[in-house]
């Protein structure tokens, strides 16, 4: 019998290769490459004088020296703004190497190829650039000040301004709405940078075929199929002639969805030029400099509200850091602005951002991608509202929740894929009941007292979000079975260790009825598949999960079809268990999905003994119709497309116990509950997996992660050394439950799962921080110098 | 630059190498000897991504340079698994509790626990937490290595 292995824990298929070193990741790859190094900005903002590369040229092992002005016209273009928004009235990208202005320290200034990466290096380090200072713009009060400027035509230093506004039911604006309300009040909220920070970099790895006149490209990306695109665009090459692959991609958490990145097309264009093989990899100072970062957000918030705490005004305006440049559009506070009312019925809401630049690192989605500062706002907004009445805090988010016989529930905003913000499902009392019960919430003032009593400092926190995943527009699966019996998956999107290979076979096994052994997957790879989007925004799961799904359906229908003529029965009196098509109740009469394979695909020559079934003399097909059939194809393959409506929404909430030490300030989480609902669960081993790694890295934001800029634009903690990333002994033990309300808009009932996890912490802590000290926590993260600070200036 | 000739046994074989003075071991694994199992994620000794056993002891790689380990014996994620290909406990545990997710950090976690449980086959949650707290891991957020470490530690114990 064919186990059921959708919803089961089984282990993951990548694993073994993973864990005896076989993984090939990008700079496993390319052994006998030239390899690249690049000279990148010291400098924050400052216009380039003159480059001299003349004590660099007799380095041996030197093979090639670019600058801006060698790039053909194409290529020396600023790369593409990958999503225009009417907003973004001043969107900038870079150019591949600087032209004549830096914008940010790490921009690219000269790329150089050379034997191996430490001749590169040499050679990187006796090139001169000769730099004219310009005032930098850091932090995004500089920013909106506008002093100074980071693009000399982008006024204000404003790249792009929106104001979405709900009215409330009365027809009231949010700020009537607050005027009218009989609480108001309003405070400043603060978020820093962090980043994804994977543990593997980017890296580039490019092969040019001269005799077919094709390119071959690895790269450590989140989109492999839309990287080729943009290759083919800049390069001028055919799109047939461009292949790029995904290899085994060590963390992306968002940061390698940009593209192209200029060594995306620079290595590529290189390798064409040279006729050599190019590769890049990146370093990890590189990677703090001259990839992305996220999260930087200050909020100003108003808020009126009822005496049961029912929001009935909101009104938000956010000076959002865009970093140097705006690739990636600006979806980060879109998100924030769209996702910011959470699990609530705001009575009214307004919220208007400004994105500003600064002489930083761009910034781009990082897991949650503007989600965390959205609910840092709402929840910090809840828990000042139960401060004002004296409520319990809890007991305020009751009262503004959407109730689970109000769904399909429209927001009445518009959200970052351009649709309307429409929950589908959802139960979110039912939710909090959970974590209540999970974390103990109604008997920790007891424990509180008990721990007062022996002069220990602990509070409590709660965090809500809810989280558009699965965003459009589509993904692909394609689903061949071969005369081995084999099933192959493919699908265009990327994985960076969701453990797709495995969710992905479950699911193709769960629905042709195969045993999981037989079902391989292949991801990212544009030889098997070239129409995909990628992998971000908790996609994968449920676009490309339901495109396989709905892939493995045709097939199984096309196996049913062929197998019921070889059987003489009828289609509907089928069924596939363990890899064979059988007449249900007659299980002794049967034939192998092999054996289906080899009669779908009417052969000529027999290359083995299984083929030799299906040609021409082996008296299997009428003579009444052609060998194939009028509106089939040959082989028992299928491939579909899922593309959504819209998104669907998968919701969570949180709650941790902290301790702070009276004496030192530290901050220590004693305990952290998750209530989790993405709808069905694939694998729900992967899930946790995904909420544990997700809280970790919330973690970080809430306690470590910022970067550390100074006035001059230097990042200061450019190194593991100094930018803190937790580690196992700073990440808490997760206590998990799950709730599972089945998203009504696809085949599977499921909603995405990977970026849940980090989303509420920093609210989560902040939260309880506050109840332990009894001080207003208005920025995160929080060190215990900075709460010992706030324990000083507190009357 | 003259290159040193160097001989290191790696996962039992005798190497012989010739490489700059200047090259990392982890550089000289990866791409002299061709074992990338070692992977590099800060090249500053702090993500623990490159740990190798040296003579048994867990050390960075990238913070040694190649012509040092002259005559030492190395072990790298490849040389883990016993030579008939079964996977090792720790390898085994760390596939049962979904201690990895990108598996970039795993080979550094599983050089590092396999020293640590050879030194301490039993130890208590404090003592994993010590081990495990010069790896880095940005996936798993821990938990689930911490767990491996365990189960690794009773499947030991119920093979000896």
């Amino acid at each position: 019998m064919t186990t059921k292995l959708f919803g089961e824990p089984v282990r993951r298929r990548e694993d073994p290769r993973l864990l005896t070193g076989q993984g090939r990741y990008l700079d496993d790859l390319g052994e006998g490459a030239f390899e690249a190094a690049f000279v990148r900005s010291p400098h924050a903002h400052a216009r380039i004088r003159d480059i001299d590369v003349s004590a660099a040229i007799d380095v041996d092992g030197l093979v090639a020296i670019y600058t801006w002005e060698d790039l053909p016209p194409l290529l020396a273009e600023p790369l593409p703004l990958l999503i225009p928004h009417p907003a973004l009235t001043h969107g900038r990208t870079a150019t591949p190497l600087a032209r004549d202005v830096v914008r940010h320290v790490g921009e690219p200034v000269v790329m150089v190829v050379a034997r191996d990466r430490y001749l590169a290096e040499d050679v990187c380090a006796l090139i001169t650039v000769d730099y004219e200072l310009l005032k930098p713009v850091v932090g995004v009060e500089e920013a909106a000040q506008s002093a100074h400027l980071v693009h000399a035509d982008v006024p204000g230093n404003v790249g792009a301004h929106l104001v979405q506004e709900v009215r409330s039911a009365a027809g009231l604006g949010a700020r009537e709405a607050i005027e009218a309300a009989p609480h108001t009040l309003a405070f400043r909220l603060d978020i820093e940078r962090s980043a994804s920070m994977p543990l593997e970099g980017r890296g580039v790895c490019a092969r040019w075929d001269a005799d077919d006149r094709s390119l071959r490209v690895y790269t450590s990306t989140q989109t492999s199929t839309s990287v080729r695109m943009a290759i083919a665009a800049k390069l001028g090459l055919p799109l047939p002639k461009v292949e790029v692959i995904a290899p085994d991609v060590g963390g992306g958490f968002g940061v390698k969805i940009v593209h192209p990145w200029p060594e995306e097309v620079l290595v590529p264009w290189a390798a064409i030029l040279l006729g050599h093989e190019v590769k890049w990899t990146e370093d990890r100072r590189e990677h703090f400099v001259s990839s992305a970062h996220e999260r930087a957000q200050t909020q100003f918030v108003r808020v009126g509200f009822d005496d049961a705490g029912r929001v009935l005004g909101l009104d938000v305006t956010i000076l959002h850091d865009h970093g140097a440049y705006t690739p990636y559009g600006i979806i980060v506070p879109i998100i924030t602005s769209t996702q910011l009312p959470g699990p609530y019925k705001l009575g009214a809401y307004r919220v208007e951002f400004s994105s500003v630049y600064t002489n930083t690192v761009q910034v781009t989605p990082y897991r949650g991608a503007g989600r965390p500062q959205a609910v840092f706002c709402m929840e910090r907004t809840m828990d000042r509202i139960a401060e004002h009445l004296g409520a319990d805090r809890t007991a305020v988010r009751e009262a503004n929740f959407i109730q689970p016989d109000e769904f399909p529930y429209d927001q009445g905003l518009i959200f970052q894929d351009g649709r309307p913000l429409i929950y589908d499902s959802g139960d979110y009392p039912g939710s909090l009941r959970m974590l209540k019960e999970l974390i103990g919430w109604d008997s920790f003032d007891r424990t509180k007292e008990l721990a007062a009593a022996e002069g220990r400092r602990i509070g409590i926190g709660v965090g809500c979000y809810v989280e558009g995943t699965g965003v459009g527009p589509y993904e692909g699966g394609h689903v061949q079975v071969t005369s081995d019996g084999r099933v192959h998956v493919s699908t265009g999107l990327t994985s960076q260790g969701q453990g797709h290979e495995t969710a992905f076979a479950q699911i193709a096994a769960s629905e042709l009825g195969v045993p999981l052994e037989r079902v391989s997957v292949v991801t990212g790879d544009t030889r098997r598949f070239g129409y995909a989007v990628g992998t971000f925004a908790s996609r994968a799961a449920v676009m490309s999960g339901n495109a396989i799904a709905l892939a493995c359906r045709k097939v199984r229908e096309k196996a049913l079809r062929i197998a019921a003529e070889a059987l003489e029965a009828d289609p509907g009196d089928l069924e596939i268990v363990d890899g064979e098509v059988r007449v249900v109740g007659s299980p002794g009469v049967a034939v192998p999905l092999a054996t289906v394979a080899v009669l779908s695909n009417p052969l000529r020559y027999a290359f083995d003994a299984e083929a030799g079934r299906a040609t021409q003399f082996a008296g299997t097909s009428s003579f009444d119709r052609p060998p194939v059939a009028e509106g089939e194809e040959p082989g028992l393959e299928g491939r579909d497309y899922y593309s959504p409506i819209r998104s669907t929404f998968a919701s969570g909430m949180h709650a941790a116990i902290v301790e702070t030490d009276p004496l030192t300030a530290e901050i220590r989480i004693l305990r952290y509950a998750v209530v989790h609902d993405c709808g069905n669960l694939i694998n729900p081993m992967i899930v946790e997996g995904q909420i544990h790694g997700g809280v970790a890295q919330g973690v970080g934001g809430a306690l470590y992660e910022r970067m550390a800029y100074d006035e001059h634009g230097q990042l200061l903690n450019a190194s593991f050394m100094d930018f803190l990333m937790p580690y196992a002994t700073e990440v808490p033990f997760v206590e998990t439950a799950h709730l599972q309300t089945p998203s009504p808009l696809n085949p599977l009932g499921i909603k995405g799962a990977g970026e849940a996890g980090v989303i509420p912490v920093s609210a989560v802590i902040a939260s309880a921080v506050e109840d332990a000290e009894g001080i207003r926590i208005s920025r995160m993260p929080i060190s215990p110098s900075e709460l010992f600070d706030l324990r000083r200036a507190a009357p | 630059m003259t290159d040193i000739a160097i001989t290191l046994t790696v996962n039992g074989v005798v190497r012989r190498v010739e490489t700059p003075g200047r090259r990392l071991l982890s550089d000289c694994l990866r791409h002299d000897l061709g074992l990338t199992g070692t992977h590099v994620g800060c090249e500053h000794g702090v993500c623990g991504c490159c740990t190798v056993l040296l003579d048994g002891e867990p050390v960075r790689s990238c913070l040694m340079l190649a012509a040092t380990a002259d005559g030492h014996e190395i072990t790298t994620v490849e040389g883990l698994a016993a030579p008939d290909g079964t996977l090792s406990p720790v390898q085994r545990a760390f596939a049962e509790c979904h201690g990895l997710q990108c598996g970039f950090c795993t080979p550094g976690f599983l050089c590092t626990v396999t020293a640590l449980l050879r030194d301490n086959p039993a130890p208590t949650d404090e003592e994993v937490l010590e081990g495990v707290s010069g790896n880095l891991c940005r996936c798993t957020g821990y938990q689930n290595i911490v767990k491996s470490v365990h189960r690794a530690a009773e499947i030991i114990a119920e093979e000896s």
